[in-house]
């Protein structure tokens, strides 16, 4: 019998989905060289706390597949490729079966079985959930299985390494990698048959958020400066309840609120005048209450805080209540972050209420995908956060551990069919490598050399302060605008930083410096694509200029006049404000922009530029989303 | 105005592995809630000590922020800790700061621990499926076993129990708590326990549970709480019977 060829696949990062496609790899029979730049078990999916959707239906509320489908697309607000979305929910009860044979430890009901837990924007209960860290768990399971391959020797990892760039070939498929070792600092080109690229999100674009320090989007950066599409890039999720903190944001689970904590403010009773907590969430949308998905529970919180004033002095924050829950219930359930809060807060969220404020969270958008993964460039595939899949214009919680499972179970075996076809083409060729791999010494040189008076840390941090003032919660085009100019003026300033490190051994600065350019070009692909989608979806909320106004679409001005009625403009800020004083935003615009956002980076100029393309959406109809209201289809 | 208060650190520095280690002291700008790894971050802005020499800036590790990683695992005030949940308000100061040199030393306060993921292969820790296809329905659990599943599962491999530990070190070529401690683990699950022999006779070996010397010192600093010494006693337990089985079965 002739011997199945042994194909050599790169894996780019060593979280859920670069884990979960390792694996499909070795049990193909192939060989995986996983790079990553910390031991992958310190791989940013551990931080991923509530759980992971799938249809189980085991507490008899007739939960099926089709209603996780649906509530997927709805709460992407249309955004979402359907045929794509369908195959991850189809995957999950399997998936979850997986996980629980490799002995992730689920909480479990009395009788033993999987025990799930309600989560946002579903009525069902649909979240399997090991206590709060979930994504801890997942990730132990993975990186278990990974090593048991590792001894036999289908994998090898190399930890501590820093993707910088693709290698193509002649024919200008993805046939390698140049990584630089962060202790050595050495610098090699690495050639294969395919590459994936599993490397996360890019929430360090915003410094403080919920996100790890290592999830700066830097190599997904890399490959868009080196020809790959992003997609949909401006759908950023802000999380509503996040810990704000000077180092970071640290998330606080949606499943505190899907075990029933509550949401409040305190607010003067507006017919007794008195003093009362105000259950906004619960108020405001009163089918789903405080389980609204979050692009809509952050703009609430917004609207309380900063446009209403009601949030705690100084600074905003609000109350996230589980004290009138029992506190042997939440230490089961809720535990592992009911410490984290007493940790760094210092107080006990059994007895005293949360303060919490929205913060950047995950990135809807990413490098475009195919349903099978690739990339535009060819041999290189994503998946993972990094990819632009499945979520749409907003993504659900606890979506996010099974898109990044699943996407692997795609990219994986996906990787292996192009590097036994013919699609792959050549082999890369010494001097291709040694070229690829001059390249990078060269830029590195040039970075440890940089004499200028900027430091690289300084500067991040001033990067993150214009992302959040102008790329946020809301938006509107002359924020938008202004900020494409000071971006510009951050990626001149870059080129005036000094490192004060100039060696050669694990210079962190240098490599920090690289990562923080394309931490900016990124930047610019956020805000472009923001800046030129004229309507709000999901996590993208516009709020209408006066100078927007006469030239938009007569149909959606009478939508905007039938939702919040008369409305003037604001002579200082331009915004639209209605007679309660609310922002008046740009309503969803599907015939215009029912399209996945394409960025592609202009080599010359080095700006982004935006293009739009279809997506398959016939399963289910667009409808206007609304929460206050039970869900029809 | 008053002078805005600051925070002194007193950093234990070493340029490469084979380098001398020297002392660098920082004043890093006091804020309420301020932790260790945010002090560092502020001394990347400002790598200046305070004889007003600029310096390289302070190498070490650090991911997630919130516990879970356990990547920035560093000897604070003489005792082994993740740095981003020790807060400033709670430690004495000058604040001292020094690697783990139970570990080999990178560089500054970076350290090599691929040593405990090594380890990890050693004690099998991992169950044996066949695959990541279906297969069909996962077994039930005894959901007070899950329980302490659970508890063990938060091992995050940060090596604060390997600092502590006075058996771990070059007199001695024990592996360690935790990575002992995972041994158990995986010896409770359904399908684990399948393997559970296997894994208590790797601990048999030299290195293995018998290196123990029961000086309580892991349980202490588990930044995870973890019960390490309950499960070393029971693993020790189940070692003995696995050795008694082994001779009769022979």
């Amino acid at each position: 019998m002739a011997k199945k060829p042994e194909k050599k696949i790169i894996v780019v990062g060593g979280g859920l989905s670069g884990l979960m496609a390792t694996l499909k790899i070795c049990e193909a029979g192939s060989k995986v060289d996983l790079f990553s730049y910390c031991p992958v078990k310190r791989s940013h999916s551990l931080c991923a706390q509530g759980g992971i959707n799938a249809c189980m239906d085991t507490k008899g509320e007739h939960d099926s597949i089709y209603e996780h489908f649906d509530d997927t697309v709805y709460g992407g607000d249309f955004l979402a490729d359907q045929l794509a979305v369908k195959g991850m929910v189809e995957a999950a009860p399997k998936l979850i079966k997986m996980f629980d044979r490799m002995g992730v430890p689920f909480t479990r009901t009395a009788e033993g079985v999987l025990d799930l837990r309600n989560f946002g924007g579903q009525k069902n209960k649909r979240t399997v959930f090991a206590g709060s860290t979930t994504g801890q768990q997942l990730l132990y399971a993975l990186d278990e299985q990974v090593r048991r391959w590792e001894v036999k020797g289908g994998v090898k990892k190399y930890e501590f390494w820093e993707f910088i760039k693709i290698i193509r070939n002649k024919q200008g498929v993805c046939r390698g990698i140049v990584a630089q070792n962060m202790n050595s600092n050495e610098i090699v080109s690495f050639p294969a048959d395919a590459v994936i690229l599993a490397t996360g999100g890019p929430g360090q674009v915003y410094g403080r958020c919920t996100a790890s320090t290592i999830c700066n989007g830097s190599a997904v950066s890399a490959v868009y400066q080196q020809g790959a599409e992003l997609g949909n890039p401006e759908f950023l999720q802000i999380h509503p309840t996040a810990i704000p903190g000077t180092d970071k944001n640290r998330l606080m689970s949606e499943a505190c609120r899907g075990e029933g904590g509550r949401i409040w403010v305190w607010r003067k009773n507006p017919e007794t005048g008195e003093k009362e907590r105000w259950y906004f969430l619960e108020d405001m949308y009163p089918a789903y209450g405080n389980l609204v998905p979050r692009d809509v529970a952050s703009r609430a919180i917004y609207k309380v805080v900063v446009h209403m004033g009601l949030g705690m002095h100084n600074p905003n924050r609000v109350y996230l209540d589980l004290s009138h829950i029992p506190a042997d219930y939440l230490e089961r359930k809720l535990g592992g972050i009911l410490e984290m809060y007493g940790d760094f807060m210092g107080e006990d969220p059994r007895k005293v209420p949360m303060e919490i404020f929205p913060s950047i969270h995950y990135s809807m958008g990413g490098i475009w995908v195919d349903r099978m993964h690739h990339t535009n460039i060819p041999g290189l595939l994503a998946s993972g956060e990094c990819d632009y899949q499945y979520h749409g214009a907003n993504r659900l919680g606890a979506n996010s551990l099974l898109s990044a499972t699943y996407s692997g179970t795609v990219s994986g075996p996906e990787a292996l069919r192009v590097a036994c076809s013919s699609e792959a083409g050549d082999a890369l060729t010494q001097e291709e490598m040694e070229k690829a791999r001059k390249e990078c010494v060269d830029e590195f040189d040039k970075i440890r050399n940089m004499n200028g008076s900027v430091n690289a840390h300084q500067l991040h941090h001033k990067l993150g302060d214009v992302m959040y003032k102008y790329v946020s919660v809301e938006r509107d085009n002359n924020g938008l605008k202004q900020c494409m100019v000071e971006l510009n003026e951050i990626l001149k300033e870059w080129n005036d930083i000094g490192v004060t490190d100039h060696g050669t051994w694990a210079n962190q600065e240098a490599m920090f410096v690289r990562q923080l350019r394309n931490m900016i070009i990124y930047a610019m692909a956020i805000t472009k694509s923001a800046l030129l989608r004229d309507e709000s979806r999901g996590a993208h909320a516009k709020i209408v200029l006066d100078t927007d106004y006469p030239d938009m679409d007569p149909e959606l001005k009478e939508r905007i006049e039938k939702k919040v009625g008369k409305f003037h403009f604001d002579p200082e800020t331009h915004r639209a404000m209605d007679e309660k004083g609310d922002l008046v935003f740009m309503e969803r615009d599907d015939k215009k922009f029912m399209r996945t956002t394409i960025v592609s980076f202009n080599q010359e100029t080095e700006q982004p530029e935006v293009s739009y393309r279809e997506f398959e959406h016939s399963l289910i109809k667009p409808r206007l989303r609304n929460y206050a209201v039970a869900k029809k289809e | 105005m008053a002078e805005q208060k600051t925070v002194r650190f007193i950093i234990e520095r070493q340029d490469g592995p084979d380098a001398k280690p020297y002392t660098q002291e920082f004043d890093v700008p006091y804020r309420p809630g301020l932790n260790v790894v945010a002090a560092l971050m502020e001394i990347q802005k400002n790598p200046v000590t305070v004889d007003g020499k600029k310096v390289a800036p302070v190498v070490w590790e650090c991911n997630c922020l919130e516990k879970v990683c356990g990547a920035c695992m560093m000897v604070i005030n003489g005792k082994a800790r993740q740095a981003c949940c020790s807060l400033v308000d709670k430690l004495d100061q000058p604040i001292h700061l020094a690697p783990a040199r139970t570990f080999p030393v990178i560089r500054d306060l970076l350290i090599d621990r691929s040593v405990m993921f090594e380890s990890l292969k050693r004690i099998q820790g991992w169950v044996e499926v066949d695959g990541t296809w279906e297969v069909k329905d996962a077994p039930i659990q005894n959901p007070y076993t899950a329980q302490t599943a659970y508890e063990i599962s938060h091992c995050m491999t940060c090596g604060c129990c390997l600092e502590a530990c006075p058996n771990v070190g070059p007199q001695s070529d024990f592996i360690g708590p935790a990575p002992t401690v995972q041994a158990y683990l995986f010896n409770l699950h359904p399908l684990g326990k399948f393997d559970a022999p296997k894994r208590l006779n790797a601990l048999m070996e030299k290195g293995g549970i018998t290196s123990c010397g029961n000086s309580q010192n892991c349980v202490e600093v588990c930044p995870k709480k973890i019960k390490l010494t309950t499960y070393l006693a029971q693993l020790n337990r189940d070692v003995n019977k696995q050795a008694l089985k082994n001779i009769f079965n022979h």
